[in-house]
């Protein structure tokens, strides 16, 4: 939106299921700045010219107590205080809990200085750009390969800090077909201001294309990010101890939300973190039972390559399960979900 | 207690040195409050990565010697009664006395800090001083865990260890201060504030020694 | 009650500046007096730096390329520019300068507790100070005045630990101007003088200096825990270490969200007498503005998570830290209407000092106000690092803090100096600067809102004619704070003779000379009334009633 005169922009465009609301609080909140202000102002300024040196105002009996007005004063914007928390309070618990929906897009962002790199798990790259569907809820798995980053997309109303060591969810689903500004918000070094880049959220159909046109790797169907984690198991020899037979390390089937016990007693969910940690720094979360004799892969993978190995893990669930090749490629499926 | 005034020196701002007194106590009691909030600082990291790396800290005590730790336990309690006489030696505007207890107070700080280097020598030697030659090897510790403990355990010791360097610093001159005043009343101001110092460093260690070589038992 | 002028024909008497002129007695002075104008020289200086730095910024912000300065050197230029204005100028600001000089004359007392901790304390802070110029000469410091880890601590090629030893050793003379302050208004008040007898300026102070004094130990271990990472690669941050970089700001923020309470007590000090006096009344509410310094000093330590909200800190906790931000905001509250409610049934002059009260009023229930929007935890999502984030604080401290140090500055200029400043010039300048100050910051809200990032040199095109506003808006600023400067320094050449009380207040200070002596009072000074105790005209015409003249006279004899 912009002034009529110059051109100048004042409100941005608002392209995701949250940004409503959101700018409907915003307003409120302005409202009530804006009614404060003329409260505080209006005041200064009548007391000022009513009752300027030399004025004839009625001074008697000034006043210099009064428990009720010092009441009211605190309370009443106390109580609008609460309220603008609570509503705030109640979309951000929304905004992070995972939106119900079968049908979510699941994309991992890295970030590092001075670009993002997004991988989608069938396979499509890209750098500073992010191609989603329109209607359809997206879920970000992001983690930095150095310092902290913040992936923001103002459009969308939503940013989270993007952390090395620890990947970060962010949710949102867009409303808006269109091209938005994406950039990074947490101050990371020299290109901070030049580690932008855009979000094109496009029509079912053109994202379709999209994704036809874009695959990665080599071949017609291209090769999913759950499969390049499987070339990876198998380059780095990690069935040499973690095949069932082998009885080294410990199974991998099963593993990805399931609860393990580390040797010092500790229970924990097999989750991203923990998967990651167990990749890059084996010795500080040893299964119990298991001897400590994993290497640590800290400084030889990149993040990238983790998160490979990670969602090949995530395909190995019962040994039943269908194999990795059909599960993961929705080419056919496309957005249907 | 009971103050001798005659010709003790009261600061120009004062209108008395009942209120000298006060002031200077009053402060050197916020003072300490900071050094507890310094300290604090370092005491929380302690207690979030214990938390995270219980097995890591268990392994990682069983280096350092609870003997040693604990002789110098007993050395700074002392230190802190004959510091204590010290100051009530001052307050009886007794000379000899008060340079004897400030002698042996000297005396334990310095032998506090003779095992103190002993000991980090010994972790020195033994590779345990964290960064690049660190080394750890426990079966089932991730030496970075155990590095952690370590980085906290210099970090906390040796902090604590300068502030029984500033102890026996003002104690010298003390000292000195006593010696060229010796003619005049003793002024026990100084000496009262530098025992309320050395009483608080002493606490200090009475927390550190068995956060660090007491834990998870022997 | 009004003390007489002093006449210009007699000769020059005794005061604590021109008792003694050598270089000596100024760098070994245990004055609190002149320690207070050693502190004002250093802060201008380094304001002049960090206001250069400034103007820097806004030059390469107006056009949308990054083209006037690289990359790195832009970084350098917000970080040199947050680091001196925090530490260097804002921290220091009111306490060191108007607090070390008036503190101890309104209480009635010869000098501070511990005038030679007072030296040191400026002793501390100027070294602080040359390390922090030392960093800017060996190239600046690119990491953000906040230091976020693990770039400061592992990635900077910059001189960061020198930085953060300047921040450190400055940090020390806060801490001993707090603890000097505390013992001071704790065992130094005149006879009489009750707590509820203080001016304001004292009790906020008072929460000032504990702020202080329990805060700074903790950026003072948490700066030398990244010099530590950064010196001995020790991992305490850096999780490529072993460390935690959420730690780092918990423990950064735990110190530097009071700090802010630091930065803006005084200055809510400050307003409570230049309304007072300049409406003729005591402040409405006097118990109320009194504890709400308090209870600012007890919230501000417990509400550091609001800079989170994003971190990936746990929502639960994110929901403490958004309620307890939402209740921080009422004492603030209360201040502000209890100061626009003494006007009335007052007598109002704007005199210079008085238009600065009245700008703050005005600029800093925007920025109060607009740190709602911060602490409304969705919200916060899309303006955490943005434009709205800068213009909010720039609101509170310069529109706020730095507001209210001009306005102390020229209410006790005549007393420190003992010359008048040229009223219409003073008028002018404090119009020039809530102009400037306007332009330049609120094109920033609307800027946030539609997403532009902090700490970027280039931006999309669309967003220049906003960013040209905020450029021309800070050039007014400057020529604004320029001309302060230029007509107070010529004031201590040129300016007319200042009598001992020149706005007719209430206060111990009105009583002592201009400049005082070096003692401050001849005679230990007896309280015996409240503060702000201006007499109450009755008189429904507006007229003054002699009757209650005649009483009030009378009852002022036999006090």
């Amino acid at each position: 939106m912009r002034l009529p005169f110059a051109n100048i922009p004042i409100w941005p465009e608002g392209a995701s299921k949250a940004a409503f609301e959101m700018d409907l609080l915003y307003l409120v909140i302005v409202g009530l700045t804006v009614f404060f202000c003329i409260i505080v102002f209006g005041l200064v300024i009548y007391f000022v010219a009513k009752y300027y040196a030399g004025s004839k105002a009625d001074r008697s009996n000034p006043t210099f107590h009064n428990m009720p007005l010092e009441l009211a004063w605190s309370l009443i914007p106390l109580a609008l205080g609460l309220f603008v928390f609570g509503w705030a309070a109640k979309l951000f618990v929304e905004m992070q809990a995972p939106i119900q929906s079968e049908n979510a897009l699941n994309i991992y962002v890295v970030g590092k200085q001075w670009m993002w790199q997004m991988q989608h798990p069938t396979g499509q790259r890209e750098n500073n750009e992010l191609h989603i569907p329109v209607g359809r809820s997206v879920k970000l798995t992001l983690i930095s390969q150095d310092v902290i980053h913040s992936f923001y997309v103002p459009a969308f109303r939503t940013k989270t800090d993007v952390v090395p060591g620890r990947y970060r969810t962010l949710w949102f689903e867009p409303t808006k077909v269109g091209k938005y500004h994406l950039f990074c918000a947490e101050f990371c070094g020299t290109k901070h201001a030049e580690m932008t880049g855009w979000v094109y959220v496009l029509s079912p159909e053109d994202y379709e294309k999209w994704l036809q046109d874009n695959r990665w790797g080599m071949g017609d169907e291209g090769v999913t990010v759950a499969q390049a984690g499987q070339a990876l198991y198998e380059q780095l020899q990690c069935s040499s101890c973690h095949a069932p037979e082998q009885r080294i390390g410990p199974p991998l089937t099963g593993l990805y939300g399931s609860t393990r016990t580390l040797s010092d007693g500790r229970r924990v969910v097999a989750d991203y973190d923990y998967l990651r940690q167990a990749i890059l720094d084996p010795q500080a979360v040893t299964v119990s039972g298991h001897e400590p004799i994993m290497p640590p892969y800290r400084g030889q993978l990149t993040e990238q390559e983790v998160i490979q190995l990670i969602e090949f893990i995530k395909t190995l669930s019962a040994p039943e399960a269908p194999p990795v090749a059909e599960a993961e490629q929705s080419d056919d499926s496309g957005g249907n979900g | 207690m009971s103050t001798h005034e005659g010709d003790l020196h009261v600061g120009h701002q004062f209108e008395d040195a009942e209120q000298q007194l006060d002031s200077y106590s009053a402060g050197m009691w916020l003072f300490l409050v900071t050094e507890v909030l310094f300290f604090g600082g370092l005491f929380l990291a302690y207690i979030i990565y214990r938390t995270r790396y219980t097995e890591a800290f268990v392994a990682a005590h069983h280096e350092l010697d609870w003997q040693l730790g604990g002789l110098n336990t007993v050395i700074l309690i002392t230190s802190s009664l004959t510091m204590a006489l010290g100051v009530r030696a001052a307050v009886l505007n007794r000379m000899k006395a008060v340079l004897g207890w400030l002698g042996l107070t000297f005396l334990c700080a310095g032998g506090f800090m003779v095992v103190k280097y002993i000991e980090y020598s010994a972790k020195f030697e033994h590779h345990l001083f964290p960064g690049p030659n660190f080394e750890f090897h426990h079966a089932g510790i991730d030496p970075g865990q155990a590095q952690m403990f370590f980085n906290l355990y210099f970090a906390m010791t040796g902090l604590h260890g300068a502030h029984v360097l500033i102890g026996m610093i003002t104690m010298i001159i003390l000292v000195i201060r006593l010696w060229v005043m010796r003619k005049q009343r003793i002024d026990f101001i100084p000496i009262e504030l530098t025992g309320l110092y050395w009483h608080f460093v002493d606490l200090v260690w009475i927390f550190l020694f068995p956060l660090f070589y007491l834990v998870g038992g022997n | 009650m009004s003390a007489a002028g002093v006449a210009t024909k007699q000769p020059e008497a005794v005061n604590y500046l021109n008792v003694d002129n050598s270089i000596k007695s100024w760098l070994l002075t245990e004055d609190h007096k002149r320690i207070g104008i050693l502190y004002l020289v250093t802060i201008s200086l380094m304001f002049l730096v960090g206001g250069i730095f400034a103007m820097l910024i806004r030059l390469e912000l107006l056009t949308p390329a990054g083209d006037v300065v690289m990359s790195d050197t832009y970084n350098k230029m917000f970080t040199m520019h947050g680091v001196i204005m925090i530490f260097f100028f804002l921290i220091p600001s009111i306490p060191a300068v108007l607090g070390n000089f008036c503190l101890p004359i309104m209480i009635g007392a010869r000098d501070v507790a511990f005038p030679r901790l007072n030296l040191a304390s400026w002793y501390v802070f100027t070294l602080g100070a040359t390390l922090g110029v030392t960093a800017l000469v060996l190239g600046g410091v690119d990491t953000g005045w906040t230091f976020y880890t693990p770039y400061s601590s592992s990635f900077s090629h910059t001189p960061v630990i020198i930085a953060v030893s300047g921040a450190f050793v400055a940090g020390f003379a806060s801490i001993f101007t707090g603890l000097n302050f505390i013992v001071t208004i704790h065992k130094m008040r005149a006879p009489g003088m009750t707590w509820f007898r203080l001016p304001l300026f004292v009790w906020g102070q008072y929460a000032t200096s504990l702020i202080m004094v329990l805060g700074t130990p903790v950026i003072a271990i948490t700066l030398l825990l990244v010099a530590v990472e950064r010196g001995l690669r020790i991992g305490v941050f850096d999780p490529a270490l072993g460390g935690d970089p959420v730690l780092f700001q918990h423990l950064f923020w735990f110190y530097s969200h009071p700090a802010v309470y630091i930065m803006i007590l005084p200055g809510m000090g400050v307003m409570s007498e230049l309304i007072a006096t300049f409406s003729r009344k005591r402040i409405f509410g006097y118990e109320f503005v009194a504890y709400s310094s308090l209870a600012i000093a007890v919230l501000s330590f417990v509400v550091w998570g609001h800079h989170m909200f994003v971190s990936g800190q746990s929502m639960y906790l994110g929901m403490v830290f958004s309620v307890l931000t939402t209740l921080v905001a009422i004492p603030s509250a209360v201040k502000i209407f209890n100061w626009a409610v003494t006007m009335h049934k007052g007598h109002v002059k704007l005199d210079s000092p008085m238009l600065y009260a009245l700008s703050f009023i005005g600029l800093f229930t925007i920025g109060g106000l607009t740190g709602l929007f911060l602490a409304a935890m969705a919200v916060d999502i899309h303006l955490h690092d943005t434009y709205f984030v800068v213009a909010h604080f720039h609101y509170v401290m310069v529109g706020g803090a730095i507001v209210a140090f001009l306005g102390a500055l020229h209410y006790w200029w005549p007393k420190m100096t003992g010359r008048m400043y040229p009223e219409p010039w003073a008028k002018l300048s404090a119009l020039i600067v809530f102009i400037g100050f306007n332009l330049t910051f609120f094109p920033q809200f609307i800027l946030g809102y539609l997403g532009m990032p902090r700490r970027y040199h280039s931006y999309p095109d669309e967003w220049q004619t906003l960013n040209v506003l905020s450029s021309a808006g800070a050039s007014i600023l400057a020529s604004g704070f320029i001309l302060v400067a230029v007509y107070l320094l010529w004031s201590l050449r040129y300016g007319a003779k200042a009598p001992a009380n020149p706005w007719d207040a209430t206060g111990l200070e009105w009583k002592t000379p201009s400049p005082p002596p070096p003692t401050n009072f001849t005679q230990r000074p007896i309280i015996t009334e409240e503060a702000y105790n201006y007499p109450i005209v009755l008189a429904k015409n507006g007229e003054p009633d002699e009757a209650v003249k005649q009483e009030e006279a009378e009852k002022h004899e036999h006090a």
